[in-house]
């Protein structure tokens, strides 16, 4: 254990370090204070995740998984990932929507308590992407429950993620202000 | 007056301190794994925005579901009363007794492990199942690594356990050294945490204490992670008051208090750290491995016990 | 008031009541519903009398002797109440009172199947056959009482007589009571033949002249006759059979009092009637104890039979019950009397506390059963919604017997615990450590019954229903109800008095013969704090329930003061997007496995699983899996069968000399006669 603990503190370098080289890092942060900051405003600074996976190719997930990794490091920005619907604000879905994950996709959606927003992510998710008009899917979210918002991309950039997710949470924002 | 301040700061500081320390082992860890991690006060976000949120209840609970958050925190805040948090002359001969806070904390753990069982769903069971299997192998460990204590200062009653053990004679630090050894096993068990339970985790293999509460949501989800917080912070806080009472105010005194509150706070932050140290160095067991370490510290409980009668 | 109830007659009245209650229930037998009415009514009335006449008995100074002369010489029919008697017959009273109100309702489903006169006739018996047996004073008159009790109790057991395994389960009951009996009768002959009296009194005044061996000899047949009454490991074999065979309000008068009687004459006789105690006996007795707990809770936990379920923590009970009982007996070895008197107040409290638990959980099971028509756990779930009342009773009772506080086993087992600790402080280092053992499986026990009743309560009332059979179950009739709400209001107040409780038995445990003065172990001051030993501990029933209470509110305050607005919705359960069905639940034995499997040492369960392919050449799709887990009876195994694979073999040999031929039993009866001549000179 001690070992593990001596590599990590000695060698910080074979990690992407923050501060000094990398200027995606700062962009990032950037796109993450703001989002925090609406985070703040819309969710009282919390806003739990439940990732659905209605039949994707998994490329999504792979760059939602990077979202929580250390570089990307959503959770300082106040977001994380949950376990069940039920503890969720966001229902964040993938993929085309096969048949076999329609019901499930359903059920997920009503068993997330309001208030509740649904994201479609990925262009797969979006319209059925490059499987649009194979009989096995429903060609989107949107066919089977209501979609609040899109994240467009095949699949998107983990970085792309998060500044949809401010363009999000700003077009919510707008949106309760106005009301 | 001075009793009636000094026990609404004994009664409220564990609850409103309690997200805080989930917030700050959250945050080492994430240090551990080279990210930034979120705010020490994430927790408390949480918790504000989940009792601003709707509830979806399942229609197979009955008014068990409804009805455990009230009694799982219920319970923690009937235990915060009763043990030592800064001042050890609170003296609280009532509901203060070694086997009276386990029994209280049990209620907790019948009542979340029948909320698991109540809606029908796979997780729960299985995590109701776990619970009890950790849980009644931990209550051992845990009630005699106290009772070393109560033994070596003559006393059951947890205020006077660390009002008299400041003043040991040096024979019998062998004997609490290795009940506390028993007593943070037992700790790490009934508190869910490394490596008995991985209270991050997504996955049905590794849950117990998440399997349980996937039910919940809204209020009642944030009652019981509140609650749960609160069983974190009162197993921290019987390891550093009874274990280590140095610099607990044994007399009225502003000046006293001050410093024992923050000597308290002192100790929790490194509880804390070491807390965090432990689950970024080891990996969780499989739950078979589980009963080899509960009965682990059992026995080393018992040859403290050994050790001093 | 109470002295005026305190006089032979109405001693008398009670017996009498429960036998024109067992008379009027044979003369009615063409009838249902008189023989019911009959059977139940008197025993209701007699119950009444009894709990009046008990707690006068208590409160009183003088101890009550009766006497009625027989013809038959050295019998004569002695009743001697003092006021651990009276304790009991408190007990006894008490539940009958409830099990009988709730039989009213209850037996209703045998009308037309079996005789309610039978019925009314043996339960009465069984009632009156445990008053005499804890008021009897000689030992000719309460082998006959026993007796009666055990017979009786046989009747009611084999009562459902068309389901074969209830004729199995009482015989092997028949036959373990008689081997305990036989073992009782041996003890008690031992001490007759050194005192010469059938008397308990008698005896009581010459005990001097005993000598140590017969002593030691009557300890462990006594514990032994006894113990297979009160079902201690490994002579238990009977109880987990026995107690789910009878009708559920009788199984709550056999695990709940019946029992007890055994517990109750261990009292009697290494209390009451000896002095002078060796300081083996009482570890002898907190090993027994230890054993019982640790295993009766690992098989209760196993077991997948409610009712079998229920036995099986009856044993684990009487361990603990023998836990104070053995600590107590140590204590007195050493003449540490007011430890002694802690260690059997705890006892005595947890006599009292697990009656009154272990008879409702019974009463709840009867009534979950009534309506579903099995025993088994695995086939409910769910009935909280079918019968809210009786999951309320049933919940309220698994909260007594996992000693939650504020119910009443909390504090009997805390006081066991401080009779521990005591123990535990005080000994020399042999016996220290027997101390430490028996608080390591307490602790062990306990925490394994909260597994247990999570899984009793849980898997038999929450979640969906698993079968049909719940779903035609309806709640309960009145009767039923009403008598399981009593003994479950009766688990919180005497959970709330318990300090008042303490003082009760305080006195009880006084005015047992072989204590004179003492300081006090335990002190119960103005506001219901009981503390152990100048204040090594201390504790206040009313004082955690309201701590509890305000907890709760608070936590109920929070919630209306912060989240006011938010809405409930009902939803389904979370189940992944697949459908759950009744088999995507916890199952009883999936509730129990983990402990099964760390527990395998002991437990020894065997595994068996089998797979069918719809297509034996491709064995990709199975048709069906099967996967059996079971608890193999370790005693049978090793114990019982080898004892009867023994007996047997001797039954062979003895037989040899039955040649059949006249002149070899001329020789015999020539040979006896001149060994007896021998004797003789």
């Amino acid at each position: 254990m001690f070992r593990l603990f001596y590599k990590i503190f000695t060698t910080p370098k074979t990690v992407i370090n923050a501060d000094d080289l990398n200027c995606d890092q700062a962009e990032v942060s950037a796109v993450g204070a703001k989002i925090q900051e609406k985070v703040k405003k819309l969710f009282r600074g919390s806003l739990a995740i439940r990732m659905v996976d209605a039949g994707s190719t998994n490329a999504a997930e792979q760059e939602l998984v990077a979202l929580s990794n250390a570089f990307y490091d959503a959770e300082r920005f106040g977001i994380h990932f949950v376990a069940s619907p039920k503890h969720a604000d966001m229902l964040l879905v993938t993929g085309p929507v096969t048949r076999n994950m329609k019901n499930a996709l359903i059920k997920a959606y009503e068993a997330t308590p309001d208030p509740k927003i649904v994201v479609a992510l990925g262009d797969d998710a979006i319209d059925g992407g490059i499987f649009k008009g194979s009989y096995a899917i429903y060609d989107g979210v949107k066919n089977v429950i209501p979609v609040d918002y899109e994240i467009s991309g095949d699949p998107p950039s983990p970085k792309t993620i998060l500044c949809h997710l401010l363009k999000i949470l700003g077009a919510i924002d707008a949106k309760q202000t106005k009301v | 007056m001075e009793n009636i301040i000094l026990w609404t700061i004994q009664i409220l500081l564990l609850p409103a301190l309690s997200p805080l320390c989930v917030g700050i082992i959250r945050k080492i860890k994430a240090r551990f794994q080279n990210r930034q991690g979120a705010s020490v006060f994430q927790p408390y976000n949480d918790l504000w925005k989940l009792f601003h949120k709707d509830e979806v209840i399942s229609a197979d609970a009955s008014w068990i579901f409804r009805f455990a958050p009230f009694a799982i925190f219920g319970a923690t805040m009937a235990v915060s009363a009763g043990i030592p948090i800064f001042a050890s002359f609170l003296s609280n001969n009532f509901t203060s007794d070694i086997l009276v806070v386990i029994y209280i904390l049990a209620i907790g753990t019948f009542f979340l492990a029948l909320a698991g069982l109540d809606v029908g769903g796979a997780f729960g069971g299985f995590g109701a199942s776990r619970e009890m299997t950790v849980s009644s192998l931990a209550e051992g460990g845990l009630l005699f690594s106290l009772l070393v204590l109560s033994i070596v200062s003559g006393t059951t009653n947890l205020f006077s356990i660390s009002g008299t053990i400041d003043s040991l004679p040096l024979a019998s630090l062998l004997p609490v050294g290795l009940a506390f050894l028993g007593f943070f096993i037992a700790m790490l068990a009934e508190t869910a945490r490394f490596p008995f339970d991985n209270p991050s985790t997504h996955l049905e293999l590794t849950m117990i204490h998440e399997a349980m509460i996937i039910e919940y949501s809204g209020k009642r989800l944030a009652l019981i992670e509140w609650a749960s917080a609160n069983k974190l912070l009162i197993f921290i806080t019987l390891g550093s008051s009874l274990f280590f009472p140095m610099g607990i105010a044994h007399s009225i005194g502003l000046i006293a208090i001050a410093a024992a509150i923050l000597i308290f706070l002192l100790k929790v932050l490194v509880f804390c750290i070491v807390i965090a140290i432990i689950e970024s160095g080891i990996a969780k067991l499989r739950l078979f491995r589980l009963p080899d370490l509960l009965l682990f510290s059992f026995i080393l409980s018992i040859i403290a016990i050994g050790l001093i009668i | 008031m109470l002295e005026a109830i305190l006089t032979q007659t109405t001693f008398f009245a009670i017996l009498a009541l429960f036998a024109l209650g067992a008379i009027a229930a044979l003369i009615f037998r063409k009838d249902d519903r008189l023989a019911n009415l009959a059977g139940s009514s008197f025993a209701i009335l007699g119950s009444l009398l009894g709990i009046a006449y008990s707690i006068a008995a208590i409160n009183s100074e003088v101890v009550i002797f009766y006497e009625i002369k027989s013809s038959f010489p050295l019998l004569s029919f002695n009743f001697n109440i003092d006021k651990l008697s009276a304790f009991f017959i408190f007990i006894i009273s008490l539940i009958s009172l409830f099990c009988s109100i709730y039989g009213t309702g209850y037996i209703k489903h045998f009308y037309g199947k079996y005789s309610l006169g039978s019925l009314g006739f043996f339960y009465n018996f069984f009632i009156a056959g445990m008053l005499l047996v804890v008021s009897s004073a000689n030992i000719l008159f309460f082998l006959i009482a026993w007796e009666i009790m055990s017979l009786a109790s046989y009747f009611l057991v084999t009562y459902e007589r068309d389901k074969q395994e209830n004729i199995k389960a009482g015989s092997l009951y028949f036959i373990m009571t008689h081997i305990g009996t036989a073992f009782i009768i041996l003890a008690l002959l031992l001490l007759y033949k050194f005192t010469g009296s059938f008397d308990f009194l008698a005896i009581k005044e010459s005990i001097g002249s005993v000598p140590v061996f017969a002593k030691d000899m009557i300890f462990i047949l006594a514990l032994i006759g006894f113990g297979t009454k009160a079902g201690i490991i490994p002579m238990h074999i009977w109880l987990p059979a026995a107690h789910p065979a009878a009708p559920s309000h009788v199984s709550a008068l056999m695990s709940g009092v019946m029992i007890k009687t055994g517990i109750y004459m261990m009292i009697r006789i290494f209390f009451d009637i000896f002095t002078d105690v060796p300081l083996w006996w009482g570890a002898v007795i907190l090993i027994v104890g230890s054993a019982s707990a640790l295993l009766g809770v690992l098989y209760a936990m196993a077991e997948n039979d409610l009712k079998k379920l229920l036995a099986y923590s009856s044993i684990e009970n009487i361990g603990i019950i023998l836990l104070g009982l053995g600590s107590a007996l140590s204590f007195a070895a050493l003449e540490m009397k007011s430890f002694v008197a802690l260690a059997l107040i705890a006892s005595l409290f947890h006599i009292l506390n697990h009656s009154v638990f272990k008879s409702l959980l019974f009463l709840g099971a009867g009534s979950v059963i009534s309506k579903t028509h099995t025993r088994n756990i695995e086939e409910y779930g769910g009935l909280i919604k079918y019968m809210p009342h009786t999951a309320l009773f049933f919940l309220a009772g698994s909260m007594a017997i996992s000693a939650l506080p504020p119910f009443n086993g909390f504090f009997s087992e805390w006081l066991t615990f401080q009779a521990l600790f005591e123990g535990m402080k005080s000994m020399d280092s042999a016996y220290q450590w027997i101390f430490v053992f028996s608080a390591g499986a307490l602790v062990l026990t306990s925490g394994l019954a909260l597994a247990t009743f999570v899984k009793a309560f849980g898997v038999s009332f929450l979640a969906r229903p698993r079968s049909d059979a719940v779903k035609y179950a309806k709640e309960s009739s009145f009767s039923l109800r009403l008598g399981m709400a009593a003994l479950a209001a009766l688990c919180l107040i005497f959970g709330l008095s318990s300090g008042f409780l303490t003082e009760i038995f305080n006195k009880i445990v006084r005015s047992i013969n072989s204590f004179g003065d003492y300081d006090p172990a335990l002190v119960v001051s103005q506001n219901h704090l009981i503390s152990v030993n100048g204040g090594f501990s201390s504790i206040s029933a009313p004082t955690i329930f309201a701590a509890l209470i305000l907890a709760g509110i608070a936590a109920f305050a929070i919630i209306r003061f912060i989240s006011k607005e938010q809405k409930v919705k009902i939803g389904a359960t979370w189940d992944c997007g697949t459908n759950l069905g009744p088999r995507m639940e916890i199952t009883s034995t999936g509730f129990s496995r983990t402990l099964i499997m760390i527990f395998k040492g002991i437990l020894k369960p065997s595994k068996q699983a089998g797979i069918e392919y719809r297509d034996a050449n491709m064995r990709y799709f199975p048709k069906s899996r099967t996967y059996v887990l079971e608890i193999s009876d370790v005693y049978k195994k090793y114990f019982y069968k080898p004892i009867h694979n023994f007996v047997l073999k001797i039954s062979e040999r003895v037989k040899k000399i039955q040649s059949g031929n006249v002149n070899a039993y001329v020789l015999y009866i020539f040979m006896a006669l001149i060994l007896l001549l021998f004797f003789a000179v």
